[in-house]
């Protein structure tokens, strides 16, 4: 008996150690394994992807890549919302990414220790307009790498039929005239009451403004009123001018906002637990005639099954909401994700990060799946002008962009202060909405949140 | 034999210690120390004492959620063990389909915590449909919807825990007291409560940590809303911590607080249990 006992103890024991020497062993060959790839020059390149949405182009990317150089690039990508998260997790591993992106001067302050100097890369060097790149000192850190406009998105076909109504109170004859927001109101509140017989539940898609889907109005709609009030005022966006706003176009906010609320498909009361995604199916099926929204919608809206929006009916018009001289006011238009290479990288990554970055921005292959897979319209100087964007929202873009005497809206969301203040505002707005709280909180709730969280 | 296996000792030791520290120990003392730092990731951290302390209280948001989780605690516990000790006892009876009930009974707490929250997510909202509002409309209806969710999630796991306390309750004494004319009411208070009490303690433990540690159905359900009234701790530290540049090491200084204020619950709950165990 005690010698059984004995051997099952032996027999324990040394599979204990035989099964701790087996993890050893699995460690030091995984961990050989990327040595004996960059002894063939084979680097690999991590890359965090910031948009869901274009996550399977990339691994396109990655395989060209892979046949063209002989580089592996490992995409991975955020959830949506989680890109902060994400990145913090995977910075501190040993599997950091080299190619990252931030969302501009805001997001720079939180990432300068990883940022690398590009002012020398070639991409750099190609860019257009280096004034758009982020910079500190003079010293380029991260690179646009896509300009994408904004504004409101129609479909054609439905206000054609409204045209074409009989007992219609207004006399439009075409969406060219509609140029300021009375016009806009006009139009809307007409539509909304032959929303019977234009086949439409509501003018206006859900306002999303579920925890996480109001960035449509905390960033982009935002955005309008408050860069207006930067411009008027001659703020340095580099500066301290921005710690504090007093939004005082903030009715202007609250025009185009009741607009959308008070117009739409769904009451205002059910508003949050609606979703980004349910407001542009409801635009894809038809159910309404606009939606506020951006170029980087057109992939979304054409693979909602039983879309019944035509191509070449796809229009976008700017945001109006009663500001001066509107009838000059164009789409906005601008880039916040700017691509940043990983300081804390090792050289020969950090080398192949930028070739890669130049690879895909100026190769054939790479300015092909830039333009016709990823739709960006690229501020680079690597493509001639008929290298654009085929598809119907970047031609908007591109067509607002051309027409003389518009004054394009700049993306200056780029330096508002942290997600917790853009969380702060969809929560008042939601409760706005909902009835709870009136105007004057969403202000204040505005004004305090931004200068709080501006302090750090 | 014996000195054998105290030869043995520290090899057997060995792994679970070394989990023990990789896992455990490391982490705890790396985020203790990142609490007292200013950093964006932990690989670089500039001390800053105990600036991310007073930071804390800075907004009213730590504690509203503290208040709120202790709130939704109490409420939880209760409930959850009330209502787990009567499906227990029904359970034990004897009843036709005993073993049916208490699998579908068991079966939610499999399902994750993110999946359970959008499923009552749209169970709560289609009902709220009705009325024209939703849950983000009031924060008593997400207080209720998370009491709802996790009374649903738990119940069927510490109803099992209750169901072997009273499986393992000699029949004998029962039967001496049935003989000896206790009522049914008075068996239950004066033998079956004190015989389960170990379970109680379990069970009590159990839900206590689980609700104060809540996040996942936090974040599905309400997600915070309406503004961050119904924010958990948990929710709370995630939304400081990523929400805010600049105010990671505030997030692990309430991470930090929110440890020792659970540490201190289950410890105090424990001992106040324990004492009221019967030691036969």
């Amino acid at each position: 008996m005690n010698s059984f006992k004995k051997t099952i103890s032996c027999i324990a024991a040394l599979s204990l150690l035989a099964s701790l020497t087996a993890c050893g062993k699995k460690d030091k060959e995984e961990a050989d394994s990327p040595d004996s790839t960059a002894a063939a020059k084979n680097v690999t390149i991590r890359f965090l992807n910031f948009k869901p949405e274009i996550a399977p182009v990339y691994e396109e990317i990655a395989e060209a890549y892979n046949a063209e150089t002989g580089n592996t690039l490992i995409v991975e990508t955020a959830a949506n919302n989680t890109y902060e998260q994400t990145l913090s997790a995977k910075m501190s591993t040993s599997e950091a990414p080299v190619i990252f992106q931030i969302n501009g001067p805001r997001g720079y302050a939180n990432w300068r220790d990883y940022c690398l100097d590009m002012s020398d890369s070639k991409i750099y060097e190609h860019l257009i307009d280096k004034s758009s790149a982020v910079t500190s000192n003079g010293i380029a850190y991260g690179i646009p790498y896509a300009v994408e406009g904004y504004g409101i998105i129609y479909n054609d076909a439905i206000i054609q039929k409204y045209f074409s109504l009989e007992n219609r109170k207004t006399d439009f004859v075409s969406m060219d005239e509609v140029d300021s927001f009375d016009d806009l109101k006009e139009l809307t509140e007409d539509m909304q009451a032959n929303a019977e017989s234009l086949g439409i539940e509501g003018v206006f898609a859900a306002t999303s403004l579920k925890a996480g889907d109001d960035w449509r109005w905390t960033t982009h709609l935002a955005n309008v009123p408050i860069e207006r009030e930067f411009f008027d005022n001659n703020i340095d966006l580099s500066g301290d001018g921005i710690k504090t706003i007093a939004f005082q176009y903030g009715n202007n906010f609250r025009n185009i906002f009741d607009l959308y609320l008070n117009n739409s498909t769904v009451d205002r009361k059910m508003l949050g637990s609606k979703i980004t995604d349910e407001s542009m199916a409801e635009f894809a099926l038809g159910k309404c005639a606009m939606v506020q929204n951006g170029s980087w919608a057109w992939s979304q809206i054409s693979s909602v099954q039983g879309n019944t929006v035509a191509e070449e009916d796809i229009k976008m018009m700017p945001i109006y909401m009663g500001l001066e001289d509107e009838e000059n006011q164009g789409l906005c238009i601008g880039t916040e994700g700017f691509l940043c290479v990983n300081s804390m990288a090792k050289p020969e990554e950090q080398q192949a990060a930028k070739d890669f970055l130049f690879w895909l921005y100026s190769s054939e292959t790479g300015k092909d799946m830039v333009i016709n897979k990823l739709g960006f319209i690229a501020p680079f100087d690597t493509f001639t002008d008929d290298e654009k964007p085929s598809d119907p929202l970047s031609r908007e873009v591109l067509r607002w962009l051309d027409k003389e005497d518009v004054r394009t809206v700049p993306w200056s969301f780029t330096v508002f202060p942290s997600q917790t203040f853009k969380d702060n505002f969809g929560a008042a707005l939601l409760q706005y909405a909902q009835g709870t709280k009136d105007w004057d909180y969403v202000t204040e709730k505005v004004i305090t949140s931004w200068e709080t969280e501006s302090s750090f | 034999m014996k000195n054998n296996l105290k030869a043995y000792f520290p090899l057997f030791v060995l792994p679970t210690l070394a989990a023990f520290i990789i896992s455990f120990i490391i982490p705890f003392a790396m985020g203790l120390y990142l609490s007292f730092c200013r950093f964006t990731t932990v690989a670089n951290a500039e001390w800053t004492g105990l600036e991310n302390y007073r930071r804390i209280f800075s907004d009213s948001n730590f504690t509203n959620a503290l208040w709120f989780t202790v709130k939704f605690t109490a409420v939880s516990v209760i409930t959850v063990n009330i209502l787990a000790f009567f499906l227990a006892l029904a359970l034990t009876k004897g009843i036709r389909g005993t073993n049916v009930f208490r699998t579908i009974f068991f079966m939610p707490n499999l399902i994750g915590g993110i999946v359970l929250g959008y499923i009552w997510n749209l169970i709560i909202n289609g009902v709220l449909g009705f009325f024209g509002t939703d849950i983000t409309y009031k924060a008593e209806y997400g207080f209720w919807g998370l009491v709802v969710l996790t009374n649903w999630q738990l119940i069927g796991y510490m109803m099992v825990i209750y169901i072997a306390g009273l499986q393992n309750i000699p029949r004998d004494i029962m039967e001496a007291a049935e003989i000896d004319g206790a009522s049914k009411s008075q068996i239950i208070r004066r033998i079956t409560i004190p015989m389960v009490m170990p379970s109680v303690t379990i069970c009590t433990f159990l839900t206590l940590t689980n609700s104060f540690k809540l996040f996942d159905q936090n974040l599905a359900l309400t997600a915070g809303a309406p503004a961050r009234e119904t924010s958990m701790l948990a929710l709370d530290i995630y939304n400081t911590f990523y929400g805010r540049p600049g105010w990671q090491g505030a997030g692990q200084a309430k991470a930090v607080i929110f440890f020792i204020i659970a540490a201190a619950i289950a410890f105090i709950q424990l001992r106040a249990t324990e004492g009221k165990e019967a030691h036969s």
